[in-house]
């Protein structure tokens, strides 16, 4: 038998009985108190370098809206994980609506990712903020209720770099060899790629279709130097743009390199010297507006680097789920719906105010058609694009540059 | 014209090969010595990547990439001495899980030091841009690869075949307990072994950070490549595995050629048809503790 001594007994008590009034309460009423928000966003694979901006983005957005004391007077609990593949983000989303209770969920690059969670989101009635995918299908033909899309679709990356290629000359009777990323999303990008293509008079002579885990490009890169063309088209996506701009560099052909997707992490990636051309982007840290400036040195204070634009986009949008809840005084899922059908307009840090449009809950906001800097006009590594005029132009309205309805149908069920 | 074509994809192939190869033939000797399926092969490949990018910013590209696999290799010591050693003679699932856990362990690491986001670098200014050789187009980038390739893979066969070391080593595989009776311990040899396989998975880090991402996860993405070479040529072969990471390189680029859509299938397709012709690998010798 154990000795155990009386006064030994009561001191252990004590301390048990000290430690249940001060710690237990206090974290149970914590965890009733808390609005839980999930997170997706692919941290593995060849999204995952991107993915991780996303996730510092929307870290930053949930820390500053808790400071400013919450939504609704409770404090955001952010559930962010690693969405890793389509059937795995599909799973994890369940989860977070079914027993971790999450009121709402945002995130996600990969189109394909971004698709299951949309049929996790309807089958549970809750809004489900699509952040970083951009598949036109996701608009389109696989669109619901539930869902809302932040990021530019592939149609208007399509548009913003088509005007800069046309107003260059070099479209119209120009051969063009395509590379695309073999998944929903280069699908996707390819046909609004031919669209433009056809409606402008480029002949597309090559077309390759590369999958998502390709590192070396070089036997892709022989193709394109015997096809003879006279531009080089990138539809890839992630970590493909990486290395596809690094080994163009490497082979130094002299066709030109443009692309009608790009995120600021591939090119940083690339490094110095390896870009050119002409490319599209939703946004980047050397926007002069005040808010953008504000979010940057916020950003470089926290994480000492400047946020990439999937870091911008997570945080806008946690943002104005943060708005939303807060005006409607509520996270019924209706109501949340109500008030961004509404078309409500969202400061997201750019000219122009934004709305989600009603019929396909694309968010509608400008685009930017970027070139490269030259290397001894760089501030430093991370100051590497000139951006172009926004598109639409000034005077222009901003849906003009977004698919129509009969372009891109979507039909939500109610 | 279509004939030079697919001939410029095989001498691509072949260069694209002896990247492979660096990888691989550390992986297959540290196999035929130890026993050893070192899932962790990877994560010094990434180690030597990012070691060689950091070392750039301060001596310059020649001396990051001699600089960084002998860090690695180095680094070896510990990995032999501390981990590798203890599971020689245990169940081979033991070797698997811990190798398996080391790499995950470093994928992590390099996260936590580096951060998610890739690291970038570029090419020297001499290297860029490509040549004609006749008809055929290279990078000359790639020609310098092709180069130390070519330099490691002479130095690692002289050691093997024309020095006492390489005896011991060749014995060691073959017949270990023989090796024991004649009084050598090998111990020292399989931490030589160790140094060698990972120091040269260190340089082809080093060599291809310029030209491929160099991110966390970069070591998993090149450990499968580098597998299948190991079963298609055979284990305990050196020209075994030569020929068979070359093959790799060749057979990916003439897929690219006609159906690029089956272009990384491919390799998994040669091993399978590989593997019903000859069990033990292209070149593989029958070795009684692997039997």
């Amino acid at each position: 038998m154990i000795r155990y001594s009386r006064r030994k007994f009561l001191h252990d008590s004590a301390i048990i009985a000290g430690l249940s009034t001060i710690g237990c309460p206090s974290i149970v009423r914590a965890q009733s108190d808390k609005l839980k928000i999930g997170h997706l966003t692919p941290l593995t694979g060849f999204l995952g370098a991107i993915g991780g901006y996303a996730q510092l983005g929307v870290k930053l957005a949930a820390e500053e809206i808790n400071a400013a004391g919450g939504v609704m007077g409770r404090q955001i609990d952010l559930i962010s994980e690693d969405s890793v593949n389509p059937a795995t983000a599909s799973t994890k989303a369940q989860r977070m609506f079914e027993q971790d209770g999450a009121a709402v969920l945002l995130g996600e690059i990969s189109s394909a990712s971004s698709l299951t969670i949309m049929q996790v989101a309807e089958r549970n009635k809750k809004v489900f903020f699509s952040t970083g995918a951009r598949s036109d299908a996701l608009r389109g033909k696989s669109c619901n209720r539930y869902s809302f899309h932040c990021d530019i679709p592939n149609t208007v990356m399509v548009n913003a770099v088509g005007t800069a290629l046309l107003a260059k000359g070099m479209v119209k009777g120009k051969k063009f060899v395509t590379l695309t990323a073999d998944y929903i999303f280069g699908h996707d990008l390819l046909k609004a790629a031919k669209l433009f293509f056809d409606a402008n008079g480029a002949n597309l002579i090559g077309d390759e279709m590369i999958a998502t885990d390709v590192t070396d490009f070089s036997p892709y890169l022989l193709k394109i130097r015997q096809a003879k063309p006279d531009v080089v088209c990138c539809n890839l996506a992630g970590n493909q743009v990486t290395n596809l701009v690094k080994q163009y560099a490497e082979f130094g052909f002299p066709y030109p390199l443009v692309g009608f997707n790009l995120n600021t992490g591939d090119a940083w990636a690339a490094g110095e010297g390896n870009l050119s051309g002409i490319w599209p982007t939703v946004w980047y840290h050397t926007l002069a507006n005040a808010g953008s400036k504000a979010f940057v040195a916020a950003f470089e204070k926290k994480y000492n680097k400047p946020p990439e634009n999937h870091a911008w986009i997570e945080y806008v949008s946690l943002k104005m789920l943060a708005q939303a809840i807060n005006e409607t005084k509520s996270t019924d899922t209706e109501k949340l719906i109500g008030y961004f059908e509404k078309q409500t307009e969202f400061d997201i840090l750019k000219d122009r105010k934004a709305y989600f449009r009603a019929w396909d809950h694309q968010l509608v906001q400008e685009a930017y058609p970027f070139t490269v800097k030259a290397k001894g006009d760089m501030k430093d590594k991370w100051d590497m694009l000139v951006l172009g005029d926004a598109v639409p132009a000034a005077g222009a309205p901003l849906e003009s540059i977004y698919p129509t309805k009969a372009q891109n149908p979507c039909e939500m069920k109610v | 014209m279509q004939f030079s074509f697919l001939l410029e994809q095989v001498v691509n192939g072949l260069v694209l090969g002896g990247y492979y190869l660096l990888i691989a033939l550390g992986l297959s000797l540290i196999f035929s010595v130890g026993g050893i399926v070192n899932l962790a092969h990877g994560a010094f490949y990434a180690l030597g990547a990012y070691a060689s990018v950091e070392l750039t910013q301060y001596l310059g590209f020649g001396p990051a990439v001699v600089l960084s696999p002998v860090a690695v290799a180095l680094l070896g010591i510990l990995f032999e001495r501390f981990i590798l050693r203890r599971f020689y003679t245990a169940d081979p699932i033991l070797s698997l899980l811990v190798t398996f856990g080391l790499a995950l362990v470093t994928e992590q690491a390099i996260r936590i030091v580096w951060g998610a986001a890739p690291l970038s670098a570029a090419i020297p200014p001499a290297f860029r841009g490509s040549i004609f050789v006749g008809d055929f187009l290279f990078s000359r980038y790639r020609l310098l690869i092709l180069g130390v390739v070519a330099a490691v893979l002479l130095g690692v066969w002289l050691l093997l075949h024309k020095t006492s070391f390489g005896r011991v080593v060749r014995a060691g595989i073959q017949r270990p307990d023989m090796v024991a009776a004649l009084g050598i311990r090998l111990q020292p040899y399989m931490t030589a072994i160790v140094m060698l396989g990972v120091g040269m998975a260190a340089l082809g880090g080093a060599f291809f950070a310029p030209i491929s991402i160099v991110h966390p996860a970069m070591g998993a993405e090149i450990i499968t490549v580098a597998f299948v070479v190991v079963v298609i040529g055979g284990l305990g072969s050196f020209w075994g595995v030569v020929i068979a990471a070359l093959l790799v390189g060749v057979v990916r680029g003439i897929t690219i050629h006609f159906a690029p859509a089956a272009g990384e299938a491919s390799i998994y397709v040669l091993m399978f048809l590989v593997l019903m012709v000859r069990p033990r690998g292209l070149l593989g010798e029958r070795i009684e503790k692997f039997e």
